[in-house]
């Protein structure tokens, strides 16, 4: 390797064929691949093994904090800090709390999961080595792309290309770092 | 990828016309926002937006100065338009999350082409709806003491109150609608982004995408939270309409204190919010030419809803007679009586006209394949809608347990200005979106694609 890059990348015309390369990618044991492509495909997620994030969880988390905390605010309230004896009635009124503390639960919890959304995918970003390649910008309309890193073990700029040049894309091209 | 033969009748049922690309889908959208050339339409639109905001402001402007008195509220009815306006608003915007959240979580794929703008139009419509409460305080500058907040005062908002519990439904409702929205356009703003040519535009729609680039990566993870976030979104906006009608049932006015307002006015907010959708998709597919898009069917499929919704509500008019006449009570009697022969008999036989006659037409095919006849038949009800929460309101209020205390509602000038006002503010809002974000969420359309599907020998 003379000049660094950050991986090379190959463009391919329909799904179909992104998903195909994908597998075959796999097969031949690279780890470190990643595609692009205008929509979600879920072939693509089997592919390249992407089933599991945290994501459920960091929801959950959410929700649960955001349900505590709307009913200890209420109870802090109305039994601490500010009680009102209504008749005698109990001050601790917890069926009149169930609505704040479901909509507490669901304000936390989609908090959580957006925050979560761009966490785990390292948004916002705005450089990434990717964008580099000219045509790039297709990914966003109708062109599907696999790029192998150059951090993949098994990463050498000529096999890997000849390797990417066989699954038939459009086009290979080398992403500058 | 072999091509049927498509039959031009079968093409209309479909939820895509045949013949589209991902690339003429991203080109078709992309371009009603990135093109300088903007038609007619939307300057004549955004300019009765825009007169109609500035009368609101006017109106808005003379209530700050001069206090409530300006509306037609007196004792008894406390609550007038402004309410009515607020419950209004809120139901239109239902609707939309229920395309975005409740169809997407059960696969319905024509749900695809109309969300991003129903979301839209959820925005806007809790935007208009949360105005009302505030105006209506009397101190509006004072709308933060209706959050509890640690103060000086040693007072803090009464949890007991179903007032209360509309503050934290409506907050959250508007707060998540918002996120929901904005995750649905970021892959879209990434498409904007790489396809202007305009360098303002590119960083602008550039900071919004945050860098999406569409990772395989980022896609699973963002699948599962559009999952996750309809999943929320879907208890919570039956929630917030249930919280609304709280504020009716849980006082003892007759003719509001009854058992079977959530289900009622949440079919009702569904109801009006789908003659909402249907009254803005109708101008706009014309008007830029996304018919193949927005196809009959998406507009047959909203009638459909349309009409069960409106059978609903009027299964909730019979029992409310029912209710009335079971409870045995005399102020329950009274006040149904009063609805429908009283001083607002006008009003409540034209909403049954509107909301129960009129919308019997959808049975037929005729009328539901015909977008004018559909688009006249959403303007009558979303009139229907707005009625029935009038004449709920107003004539429970006007004549309840004491006749010494009755009085007669009587708009003023003041109220229709700011409630014309916020049809204004929708407007402009609206126009304002068509023309900077995308209209239809082009990534999901691009799913619908025949040429999405990954073919057998992908396996291989």
């Amino acid at each position: 390797m003379n000049k660094p890059v950050y991986g090379l990348m190959a463009e391919f015309e329909n799904p179909s064929a992104l998903v195909a390369a994908a597998r075959a990618a796999r097969e031949k044991g690279y780890r470190k691949l990643d595609a692009y492509t205008p929509f979600p495909i879920e072939e693509l997620t089997d592919a390249l093994h992407l089933h599991h994030n945290k994501l459920p969880l960091i929801v959950l988390i959410g929700g649960i904090l955001g349900g505590l905390t709307g009913y200890l605010l209420q109870y802090y309230v109305t039994v601490i800090y500010f009680p009102i004896n209504v008749a005698g009635r109990p001050l601790h009124s917890w069926p009149a709390y169930i609505i704040i503390t479901f909509e507490m639960t669901i304000l936390f919890a989609a908090i959580s999961c957006v925050l979560g959304l761009l966490a785990l995918c390292g948004l916002p970003m705005p450089y990434h080595p990717t964008f580099n390649v000219p045509r790039f910008a297709l990914a966003s309309r109708n062109r599907f792309f696999l790029c192998i890193q150059a951090r993949d073990p098994l990463f050498d700029i000529k096999q890997t290309s000849d390797f990417l040049e066989s699954l038939e894309p459009r086009e290979v091209s080398e992403v500058a770092p | 990828m072999a091509d049927q033969q498509i039959d031009p009748h079968v093409a209309s049922k479909k939820i895509i016309a045949p013949g589209y690309t991902f690339g003429t889908v991203t080109d078709q959208i992309a371009t009603v926002v990135l093109t300088k050339r903007t038609p007619v339409f939307w300057f004549v639109g955004f300019s009765v937006g825009l007169v109609l905001l500035l009368m609101f402001l006017l109106a808005v402007g003379v209530l700050f100065a001069k206090g409530v008195g300006i509306w037609g509220i007196r004792t008894p009815v406390m609550w007038g338009f402004a309410i009515t306006n607020f419950v209004w608003w809120i139901g239109i915007g239902h609707a939309g999350t229920l395309i975005s959240a409740i169809l997407l979580l059960l696969n319905q794929r024509w749900r695809n082409s109309i969300n991003r703008f129903a979301e839209a139009m959820t925005l806007f419509a809790v935007s208009c709806a949360g105005m009302f409460p505030i105006l209506h305080l009397g101190r509006p500058w004072l709308a933060y003491w209706l959050f509890p907040y640690p103060n000086t005062m040693g007072v803090q908002p009464n949890f007991r109150s179903p007032l209360v519990w509309d503050v934290f439904a409506v907050s959250t409702y508007a707060t998540v609608s918002l996120l929901f929205w904005f995750v649905g356009l970021m892959p879209d703003l990434a498409t904007l982004r790489d396809r202007t040519h305009n360098r303002f535009a590119r960083f602008a729609y550039g900071t919004l995408a945050m860098g999406w680039r569409g990772s395989a990566r980022h896609w699973s993870i963002y699948e599962t939270a559009s999952l996750l976030l309809a999943g929320l979104a879907t208890p919570l906006v039956l929630s917030v309409h249930t919280v609304v009608s709280f504020d009716f049932t849980i006082a003892i006015v007759p003719g509001w204190h009854s058992t079977f307002f959530p289900p009622y006015f949440v079919a009702g907010a569904i109801y009006s919010g789908f003659a909402m959708v249907l009254a803005l998709a109708i101008p706009l597919r014309a008007v830029y030419g996304l018919e193949g898009l927005i196809t009959d069917k998406h507009l047959e499929n909203s009638a459909k809803v349309m009409l069960a919704t409106g059978l609903i509500v009027a299964y909730a008019y019979m029992m409310e007679f029912f209710n009335a006449w079971y409870t045995t009570n005399p102020y329950e009697h009274a006040a149904i009586w009063h609805r429908m022969f009283g001083p607002y008999k006008f009003s409540y036989w034209f909403l049954i006209t509107c909301n129960i006659l009129a919308p019997q037409l959808l049975w037929f095919k005729r009328v539901r394949s015909k977008p004018a006849l559909l688009f006249m038949s959403s303007i009558v009800v979303l009139i229907g809608m707005w009625l029935e929460r009038y004449v709920i309101i107003v004539s429970s209020l006007a004549q309840d347990y004491l006749p010494s205390s009755w009085s007669i509602f009587q708009a003023t000038r003041w109220d229709w200005m700011t409630y014309i006002g916020t049809i204004g503010l929708f407007l402009f809002l609206f126009f304002l979106f068509i023309r900077l974000l995308p209209m239809i969420s082009i990534f999901e359309v691009r799913t619908l694609l025949p040429q999405a599907k990954v073919g057998e020998e992908a396996g291989n």
